[in-house]
């Protein structure tokens, strides 16, 4: 009886709830938030969110046995205009259940985790009050994602795209009043969300013309077209792809937008866990996989996709090596990545390139979690040092301050370990199948493109090994690392659930069992299996090995002293030094794009707002103040005079009249 | 009776127009202004009876017969007027009356 209620195509109606769900549970905090104290406040949240999870989790048992697809149901109608026709309808199939479990298992996760985090973070910045704040903004979140991934209109897409944007402004500058001069993390914040208008901008302009080609913004409407015909009709949907393709670029954090995402590390870590790691940030990779029947049509679209995520999976890597921030790091290693996925959905490989987007969404929300149990910890131990002069200012992010955390941090050093081997791609952990997946297929693909892919897995391999040993081998540098501890069972407890997934996330897809492909393959046509080869998993394997040894013999064998150079730099000199800088890619950006917009800004403020125009309104301004006064000296107060007026004006209408 | 020319009547009100409008002007107690509105009026009302009686249409006398009422009921009015800013004020100097001004 349950079974065949919950494996019934009735369920599939249920939807709706991912979005009500963390609505809810954000209008509780907001409402009455404050007053239930921070266990309640959390908890709610991370209720709702729960909740949200075992809706998806139905919908999947149901999807199942119903594979019918697309499923659409609606909520609301909501734009009739002439031919323009949109509506709330919500899609299932197996794309977007995926996704919606994804952002809900593993947002879930990262509220339970937050609230113990949060716990500590509002203290430690002086401000309680802030904690139901947080948890607000991110059932917020999880809404705006739950709308995006579960529309059934490029329209309603673009209205979860732009509200996990705001989510992640606020959120990037949750702590707006600290941060660089007490500015840094506001401006961080403008930055993400600058730049990613410029994305949004992609967005709207590819929108326009699936209007304009197809007449519709409804998935169903626009994939079942078909490719148009006539020259134009093709350049339109390379027009399309290619707005689309920035529209990526801002989201996820490619080339040559991705330098926000560095800067959103200002946000309290589970935001760079949940927003700029696992979920917000693959709503690039998302889009291309939903616009597939649209990237088939495009002549060269993909392979520009493509492009752009292998240059930007190798260069972000080349960068990851050079950082000393803990989550700077990761978030390079993020946009290495995203570059990885960008590149698999760009080659066609959509299935391997969700398989990366949700066993990434394991590890890096992982690493990231860790990472922030492992500044808490370190925090402790520097609010609980005998020794150090508490005005100077401590970066507990800086691994060169910390050092010898394995024997203090016992489980954040496991966890870190296996997320760790996962991103570097050691079998039989689940970044080694989706890495494999993508790197077989850029082989088949192009040779460059496999090699390219290939060192940047090596290098993420390097970094990874790199960071773990500078943060947990070795001696403690600083006092703070010495008095280091472990955080509480809610945020440990969480970080273990995610190890474990990361360490069997692999079996999603199994060479020759393809749970996922043959899940995927419902909603995206046409996507050829992976072709599992012993040799390129051996290769890419070695490379991994060789990566992680390479960055033992550099980093493991003796270990770093307090102010010392890094030894890599020894070797490499003034390459390193690029990586160090981040190719320059702020400071160019500020040169060729930032400072002749604030001059052309400064130019249209001072002499063109202020002089002329404002000229122009406060002059007229004045010229009928003059001129009232003037005619204000005609009433003089005398009724006699009035009067004269009165004969006056009659005399000469009257002689106009006669002698006209 | 018809001996007397049309011209004479209107240049006789005329005159007593333009006597009326000099008072209105220049004096400065509202009682003489209102004896010269009077004799504007009266002026008017020559001018409507003079073209009745050359036209031998009683509709100009009917219309005079307005005028006087008008001008009765706009007297009442007006010296109540002036009785209530003697009152407030103490006097009835016309260029005193200039509160409006700025």
């Amino acid at each position: 009886m349950l079974i065949e209620t919950i494996t019934s195509v009735r369920i599939l109606q249920l939807v709706s709830w991912v979005v009500f769900f963390p609505l809810i549970g954000l209008l509780i905090n907001l409402v009455i938030g404050r007053k239930l104290g921070e266990r309640l406040s959390g908890g709610i949240a991370s209720l709702a969110s729960g909740l949200a999870f075992v809706t998806a989790f139905l919908l999947l048992v149901s999807l199942n046995s119903n594979p019918e697809a697309p499923h659409v149901y609606r909520l609301a109608e909501w734009i009739n205009i002439g031919s323009l026709v949109v509506n709330w309808d919500f899609r299932v199939d197996t794309l977007s259940v995926t996704m919606m479990l994804v952002v809900s298992g593993v947002g879930t996760l990262i509220h339970v985790y937050a609230i113990g985090y949060m716990h500590a973070d509002v203290r430690l910045n002086k401000d309680p009050e802030r904690y139901t704040r947080f948890f607000i903004y991110m059932n917020l979140f999880i809404m705006m994602m739950m709308i995006l991934v579960s529309a059934e209109s490029y329209l309603m897409t673009f209205i979860g795209w732009e509200g996990v944007g705001l989510c992640s402004y606020l959120l990037i500058g949750f702590w707006f009043e600290k941060g660089k001069d007490g500015v840094g993390n506001a401006i961080a914040a403008k930055k993400a969300f600058i730049t990613n208008r410029v994305g949004d901008f992609g967005f709207l302009v590819a929108m326009f013309m699936i209007f304009l080609q197809f007449g519709s913004l409804d998935f169903t409407r626009v994939f079942a077209a078909g490719t148009p015909t006539g020259e134009l009709g093709k350049w339109v949907v390379i027009g399309i792809s290619l707005f689309l393709l920035l529209a990526v670029t801002g989201k996820s954090a490619q080339l040559p937008l991705f330098v926000w995402l560095p800067d959103a590390m200002a946000g309290p870590t589970p935001v760079s866990a949940l927003i700029h790691a696992a979920t917000m940030v693959t709503a690039g990779v998302y889009l291309v996989a939903r616009s597939a029947p649209i990237f088939a049509m495009s002549a060269f679209g993909p392979d520009a996709v493509a492009w752009v995520g292998t240059i930007t999976a190798l260069f972000a890597a080349t960068i990851a090596i050079g950082q000393y921030d803990i989550k700077k790091v990761l978030a390079y290693s993020t946009i290495s990545q995203l570059g990885f996925m960008v590149a698999a959905v760009g080659m066609g490989a959509y299935v391997a390139g969700m398989f990366h987007l949700i066993t990434h969404a394991f590890f890096k929300a992982l690493l990231f979690l860790s990472a922030g149990s492992v500044i808490q910890g370190v925090e402790y131990g520097h609010h609980h040092a005998q020794h150090v002069d508490h005005h100077v200012e401590f970066d507990p992010q800086d691994m060169r301050n910390l050092g010898g955390l394995s024997r203090r941090m016992k489980v954040t050093f496991w966890v870190y370990l296996v997320g760790a081997l996962a991103l570097a791609g050691v079998a039989p952990l689940a970044g080694f199948f989706s890495k494999d997946e993508i790197v077989t297929f850029a082989l088949g693909k192009h040779p460059v493109m496999f090699g390219m892919l290939l060192l940047a897995a090596f290098f993420t391999a390097f970094y990874m090994t790199r960071q773990v040993w500078m943060v947990f081998f070795g001696n403690a540098r600083t006092e703070a690392a010495e008095g280091a501890k472990e955080n509480p069972p809610v945020m440990t407890v969480p970080l273990i659930v995610l190890a474990v997934l990361s360490i069997v996330g692999g079996a999603l897809n199994l060479p020759h069992v393809e749970t996922l492909q043959h899940w995927l393959e419902r909603t995206i046509h046409g996507v050829h299996p992976a072709e599992f080869s012993f040799v390129v998993a051996g290769v890419s394997l070695a490379v991994a090995f060789g990566g992680i040894l390479s960055g033992w013999f550099f980093y493991g064998r003796k270990h770093w002293e307090l102010g010392q150079v890094d030894p890599l730099k020894k070797l490499l000199g003034p390459v390193f030094t690029v990586f160090e800088r981040k190719w320059w890619v702020d400071e160019i950006y500020n040169v060729f794009v930032l400072q002749p917009y604030k001059d052309a800004s400064a130019i249209l403020a001072e002499p063109i707002d202020q002089k002329l125009i404002d000229g122009t309104a406060n002059g007229l301004g004045k010229l009928t103040g003059l001129v009232s006064r003037g005619l204000g000296l005609l009433q003089t107060g005398f009724v006699r005079t009035y009067a004269l007026m009165i004969f006056i004006g009659v005399a000469a209408i009257l002689g106009y009249l006669i002698t006209r | 009776m018809n001996t007397i020319p049309m011209s004479y009547f209107l240049v006789l009100s005329a005159i007593m127009f333009s006597l009326g409008a000099i008072g209105v002007i220049t004096r400065r107690n509202p009682l003489v202004i209102f004896m010269s509105l009077e004799l504007m009026f009266n002026a008017a009302n020559l001018t409507f009876v003079a073209f009745s009686n050359a036209f031998g249409n009683a509709n100009g006398q009917i219309f005079v017969f307005f005028v006087m009422v008008v001008a009765a009921a706009e007297v009442a009015v007006g010296l109540a007027l002036i009785v209530a800013i003697f009152r407030a004020r103490g006097s009835i100097d016309i260029d005193l009356m200039s509160s409006m001004k700025n």
